[in-house]
């Protein structure tokens, strides 16, 4: 567009980055419909990779729990993250600069770390791993991105709306029931839609806090690239692929620009 | 229902008009939750670090300092020189990478959006998916195999998975998004007159990349960095999926000694040493950062 264009190696090489990014995503998908067990090479298409999903029972269960956890953590999640977010935009008040270092620390603590000091808490206190304890390794480390991003709209908010409200005679409750929260919406959105996914997408933490009966889909789909070969692999990541896809085009159309990720 | 209604409204005005009570009220469950299940267990931790090994796991209550001592032995110094040398070289590869699509995206026009949806998008999809897309690629009857023999360059299939490389191309997939979008955004804040500035004044195009471009993009370059090699240095499932037992990375030692090896206190130890090349990591980008800011304002 400009006349400012970077020189043509730096297009080529840009153009080549993003071959990398998808060509793999997309082969992967594309032998999902590979007639062949061992595919190396394309024998024709079938969907027999797609209905053998539907007879693992196995991954039907572990969907519908990653699905409910990631529903039942984003709720929880999104409500105090919300909550903190309100707490330390508005307000000056001792111990301010603890509570960022207990909102910042999860964001750099590597996951392995989280998951193991948890499995450490979760044994000594006696609690029996499983669905619960999963579901508080998920809020905990999901908080501080909801808060963060609520934050970030909270900030970039006009105050002006709101006294104009209390000066029309609104008073606190209607003002932040109708004012302040329509204005928080989309950053409430993107924080919760930020949350489920990666509550829905987290292996590490919640391979190492679940117990016997308790496999989230990470989890079994981790075991099946563990023992690798089957296409059925393929068409799962194929399907989970499209969820991402449909969600992240629902949160674009909800979310405006705030609905775009950012970079952390 | 209207009670109910009523009730909210009397506790939200109560809670309104004692602003210090409304601060805990906002503040207090989600800071709670970090402090007892984020806080707490990395404390505990810490705390085992220092412990006795217990037999089937766990710890016994005696004080030692051994655990940190036990990195000085050449095996574990081999893992976290690995683990470094992967993370510095994951993060050099994703800005030589990240740089060029940055400054493409920003200079794109209309294309602008859709190219970082391209380079985002990726990042939304399943970490462990496209961890499968590498292997699916890289494994023994993978494409890249089968296309280098169709090519008759190799008569037989090599080994790339279970090598450094697999692992390194793994973590550059995995956070390559980081890298580009930092720079993306320093980039698009760079005001053009500069660059015909430069022109005007005789600056060849390698002096204004060198002179103008580079320099003013250094924040966006050092945030990317510090994005990439986080998350580099504590990853664990590429080096395990693709790295397997030989290419261990200390995220790999941390878990092993809580599964298998069942030293729960060397494994602790482990984790701190983690902790602190991160913490180290991001107080040196705070610094750099202030400087910056007190420097241009």
């Amino acid at each position: 567009m400009s006349q400012h264009l970077p020189p043509r190696w730096v297009i080529a090489l840009t153009t080549l980055v993003y071959v990398f990014l998808h060509a793999p995503l997309l082969v992967l998908v594309v032998f999902s419909f590979n007639d062949s067990k061992f595919s190396t090479s394309w024998e024709g298409f079938t969907l027999h990779w797609y209905e053998r999903l539907f007879e693992r029972a196995d991954l039907l269960s572990a969907l519908k729990l990653s699905v409910g956890i990631g529903l039942g953590s984003t709720v929880i999640a999104t409500a105090l993250g919300t909550l903190l977010a309100m707490g330390l935009a508005r307000r000056r008040f001792p111990g301010r600069a603890f509570v960022e270092a207990l909102l910042y620390v999860p964001v750099v603590t590597p996951e392995i770390v989280v998951g193991i000091s948890l499995l450490i808490l979760f044994v000594a206190m006696g609690f029996q791993m499983g669905v619960s304890t999963i579901l508080i390794a998920h809020v905990a480390f999901n908080i501080s991105f909801v808060t963060i991003v609520v934050r970030a709209r909270l900030e970039g908010m006009d105050r002006s709306l709101q006294e104009a409200a209390m000066i029309l005679g609104a008073d606190e409750w209607t003002t932040f029931w109708r004012v302040t929260v329509p204005q928080l919406w989309p950053g409430i959105l993107s924080g919760a839609l930020l949350s489920f996914t990666m509550s829905f997408d987290d292996f590490v933490i919640t391979s190492l806090v679940s117990g016997p009966g308790s496999s989230t889909l990470p989890i079994v789909v981790y075991g099946m690239v563990r023992k690798n070969i089957e296409p059925t692999i393929n068409a799962i990541s194929a399907v989970i692929l499209v969820v991402t896809a449909l969600l992240l085009w629902f949160a674009d159309r909800v979310g405006g620009e705030e609905g775009a990720p950012k970079g952390h | 229902m209207s009670a109910l209604k009523a009730l909210r409204r009397r506790a939200f005005t109560w809670f309104a008009d004692r602003p210090v009570a409304g601060t805990l009220g906002l503040l207090a469950p989600g800071a709670l939750w970090l402090l007892v299940f984020f806080m707490v267990p990395l404390l505990m931790m810490l705390a085992y670090s220092f412990m006795e090994r217990g037999l089937y796991g766990g710890v016994v209550y005696e004080a030692t300092f051994e655990h940190y001592l036990r990195f000085a032995d050449p095996l574990y110094v081999t893992i976290l020189g690995r683990t470094l040398a992967l993370s510095l070289t994951c993060t050099v590869l994703c800005l030589l990478l990240g740089y060029p699509v940055a400054w493409t995206i920003a200079r794109s026009g209309r294309l602008k959006n859709l190219l970082t949806f391209l380079v985002v998008r990726p990042f939304w999809t399943s970490f462990l998916v496209r961890t499968f897309a590498m292997i699916f690629l890289m494994r023994e009857s993978g494409l890249i195999n089968a296309a280098l023999m169709g090519l008759g360059l190799i008569s037989e299939p090599i080994q790339l998975l279970y090598t450094p490389w697999a692992v390194l191309v793994g973590l550059v997939y995995g956070f390559l998004p980081f890298m580009v979008l930092p720079i993306y955004t320093s980039l698009e804040k760079l005001d053009p007159a500069l660059l015909e500035a430069a022109e005007v004044l005789g600056a060849r195009p390698t002096a204004r990349f060198f002179r103008v471009i580079l320099p003013l993009s250094m924040p966006g370059v050092v945030a990317g960095s510090l994005l990439v090699f986080i998350p580099s240095l504590g990853s664990y499932l590429v080096s395990d999926l693709l790295g397997g037992a030989k290419q261990m990375m200390i995220g790999n030692l941390v878990q092993n000694q809580f599964t298998s090896a069942r030293n729960w206190p060397f494994g602790s130890a482990a984790s701190f040493i983690v902790m602190g090349l991160v913490l180290m990591a991001v107080v040196a980008y705070l610094r750099t950062r202030d400087d910056e800011e007190g420097g241009l304002r």
